[in-house]
């Protein structure tokens, strides 16, 4: 009986309290959106949204680990996303006649983006990290452009042997039965949608769960130690540019991750897509949930992705009203007046309910 | 101590139930939504209380109208609320219009294509651009819902497997010509007038499927009808230098130049062939159109320039100069051809619903089936070309018009 209290307690306390909170959003909003679909409530426009922001979720999730943990700045996430998407969408449409099911093929065409997105990382992380300075920044947002020029100059096919690739000029020769995965500027075209809602919430989970141990692990606590610190935290014997590393390889594997998934949820996908205004747009929904607030980042994101969608009633006007709403928002969640309001409503609230609940004892 | 602590993790599940509440709430806000768009749409498409008649064929469709693309959504969406109110006016068949906003971009245009649906669409116009257009073309086809787009002109939005063109969708039909059929269009029409010159030169742009498209047809079709390409030069991205390009043409002897690009890049190797003294006869596609009202462009390089249009606002026929009048007078501009390809849209629809003596009760599935087997079967008469047909994989069959331009102004070219 003691025990079990002493986990109970601990699963509540302060430390693993803010985790369990991003957990249960998560699941407890799953089961409601799977409750309201199954009793056909959900319109079809909110059952388009719910893939793509379980994606942009998990690449904020992957960039808050970089920009709020290890405190280096990538404008690049939509970059490793575009590696992610495309790499995806070749494996798939390569495994396609091998493996008929496509919730396996999701889940390997995502392990593969996560995989290549993580190794340009690492090829990106080797030189720039061992630099001190805001170098990350300006690599990464280049890094994202060459990405996706390159994208938009590459021809891939698969064929009865095997891909093929060619370069600036569509020399494909495929035999009959062969598809073409990536055809330059055009993109991907006819990819057979496999993405899920489901394999998105999973894949959240998931990437909750690898950020929550890393960051309350001895190397998380060694990567927020460089993050405050350098100098101190070489002077404890810290690798500072292997342990940057180990947050910023993670962070571009969420994002190939989410890329892949992304990517199997349309029948079309272009690169121009992958610009540097996705990368932005990422970087604010890690922002206004807060630098290292994991829950803060699923709550914006959810957010400020549905925001533009549930403003069409507006007309012309939506695009002007959400951007003053983003505008409002980013000052106002920053503005001293209304932290300590809130701070104070919060203690008010808390303090009532220890009240009660210790006269109920 | 602990009860406290019991309580904070209380006001964790709390938080997470009004997070589900808010997913709840969506379901609520939508059902709104569709009402508002209700309202709009009556507003857009007639002053008059005429519309949306209990009888009336909800009409959707999807185009920028934010971003950098929004010209073309702005221009579609003007003319396709022209022809409503004229046909709605008419009595007849009656249309309800709505037009979500898609912002050019694939995942938009899917959340475009469900809000939609969640309004009850029964036809749609597709999108007004290509990419956003391949992405909901397979969904259009899964609900069953006839398409018509009006300036959608890539492979993918009708073939399922574009680089094979093969896998029609069957219910996804094109006003527009599709990229590689300009190509065979323009080279057709420079071995029916040879008069132009013999000796083609081509400059186009090897990183944009528009212009890849178009000239990879072009340099088959002028194969099978003998046209002599003596160059065929490439550029990419933001290029403006294009005088190497220039230079091989004109070494090369080409008396024709073919140029399967967008303007402004067009207008440049007009104004740097000028400067080098090279005089060919300049040929161009449907991105071509729009050089005249180019700001800082000196309009006088481009008399004499061919075009291949399927509209010219100044044209003489009663039906263009009704709309262009009728078009100045409602939003102050010139109607571009994409405004006469979705007012031609609205028309063919309206031709094919009472032919086929459509009901707005039937299913979108029954009113897929009937509008497929007349476009299949009919011919149109439009803005945009006369004896129009589309054969079933979507594809449009009608003649090109090619323009020519004199004194600042398009003329309609013999031949």
């Amino acid at each position: 009986m003691k025990t079990n209290k002493n986990i109970f307690a601990k699963l509540f306390s302060r430390e693993y309290r803010s985790r369990l909170i991003s957990f249960l959003i998560i699941i407890v909003g799953y089961v409601a959106i799977e409750l309201l679909m199954a009793t056909g409530n959900l319109s079809s426009m909110f059952q388009s949204l719910l893939v793509p922001v379980t994606c942009y979720i998990v690449a904020a999730l992957g960039l808050n680990l970089n920009v709020g943990v290890s405190g280096e700045l990538n404008l690049g996430q939509a970059g490793f996303m575009c590696i992610g998407a495309f790499s995806g969408v070749c494996v798939s449409g390569a495994l396609a006649g091998i493996i008929p099911n496509g919730i396996i093929r999701l889940l390997i065409a995502i392990v593969i983006g996560a995989l290549l997105a993580s190794l340009f990382g690492i090829l990106i992380g080797v030189p720039v990290l061992k630099l001190q300075g805001d170098y990350l920044a300006i690599v990464t947002l280049a890094f994202g452009e060459i990405i996706k020029s390159l994208i938009n100059n590459v021809y891939v096919g698969f064929d009865s042997n095997g891909f093929q690739f060619s370069f600036v000029e569509n020399k494909l020769k495929l035999t009959p039965g062969g598809k073409a995965l990536i055809s330059g500027p055009m993109g991907a075209t006819g990819t057979q949608r496999i993405a899920t809602f489901t394999v998105g919430v999973i894949l959240i989970l998931a990437a909750l769960a690898i950020i929550y141990n890393l960051i309350y692990s001895r190397s998380g606590r060694a990567i927020q130690a460089c993050r405050d610190n350098r100098i101190a935290a070489e002077s404890v014997g810290i690798h500072v540019a292997n342990t940057k590393m180990l947050a910023f390889v993670v962070s571009a594997a969420l994002a190939g991750a989410a890329g892949a998934l992304y990517g199997l949820n349309y029948t079309t996908l272009i690169p121009s897509k992958f610009g540097f205004n996705l990368s932005i747009l990422i970087l604010v929904y890690v922002v206004l949930g807060g630098l290292g607030n994991m829950t803060g980042t699923i709550i914006s994101t959810i957010v400020l992705v549905l925001l533009p969608e549930l403003l069409r009633g507006l007309q012309d006007y939506r695009m002007i009203i959400y951007s003053v709403i983003l505008i409002l928002t980013m000052i106002l969640s920053n503005n001293e007046k209304v932290k300590t309001f809130a701070a104070g409503l919060r203690k008010k609230l808390t303090g009532n309910r220890t009240k009660e609940a210790a006269a109920d004892e | 101590m602990k009860f406290e602590k019991l309580v904070k993790g209380g006001l964790a599940a709390v938080m997470a139930l009004s997070m589900a509440a808010c997913s709840g709430s969506g379901s609520s806000a939508d059902t709104s939504t569709p009402a508002a768009n209700d309202g709009a749409a009556t507003d857009a498409a007639a002053p008059a209380e005429t519309t949306a008649a209990a009888g009336a064929f909800k009409l959707g469709l999807s185009g920028p109208l934010t971003g950098g693309a929004s010209v073309y959504g702005q221009a579609v969406k003007n003319a396709a609320e022209i022809a409503v109110e004229e046909i709605n006016a008419k009595g007849g068949v009656q249309f309800e219009l709505t037009m979500e906003d898609d912002e050019h971009d694939a995942e938009k245009a899917v959340n475009a294509y469900n809000a939609l649906k969640d309004w009850g669409m029964q036809i749609s116009l597709l999108t007004v651009t290509s990419a956003p257009g391949a992405a909901v073309a397979q969904m259009y086809q899964d609900d069953s819902t006839f398409a018509l787009t009006p300036s959608g002109s890539s492979l993918a939005v009708i073939y399922q497997d574009a680089t094979n063109a093969a896998n029609p969708y069957g219910n996804v039909f094109q006003m527009c010509f599709t990229d590689p059929n300009q190509g065979v269009a323009s080279a057709d029409y420079l071995s029916a007038n040879p008069q132009l010159g013999s000796k083609v030169g081509i400059i186009y742009k090897n990183d944009d499927q528009y212009s890849i498209g178009i000239h990879d047809k072009f340099i088959a079709e002028a194969a099978e009808k003998g046209l002599e390409v003596v160059s065929d030069e490439a550029f990419m991205g933001e290029d403006n230098d294009f005088n190497v390009q220039i230079t091989k043409a004109k070494d090369a002897g080409a008396d024709i130049l073919f140029l399967p690009i967008y303007y402004q890049p067009a207008s440049t190797i007009l104004k740097q062939a000028n400067d080098m003294g090279y005089k060919p006869t300049v040929f161009g596609v449907d991105g071509m159109d729009g050089i005249l009202s180019m700001e800082g462009f000196d309009t006088s390089l481009a008399e004499g320039v061919y075009l291949l249009t399927p509209f010219s606002a100044d044209a003489s026929d009663d039906l263009t100069k009704n709309f262009v009048a009728k078009y100045q007078e409602k939003f102050g501009e010139t109607p571009n051809q994409f405004a006469a390809d979705a007012y031609d849209c609205v028309y063919a629809i309206a031709q094919a619903l009472e032919a086929a003596g459509c009901t707005s009760d039937m299913s979108n599935a029954d009113l897929k089936d009937a509008l497929v087997q007349q476009f299949t079967s009919m011919t149109f008469n439009g803005l945009t070309g006369t004896d129009v047909n589309w054969n079933t994989n979507g594809e449009v069959s009608k003649a090109p018009k090619a323009v020519v331009i004199e004194n600042g102004v398009y003329v309609g070219a013999e031949g």
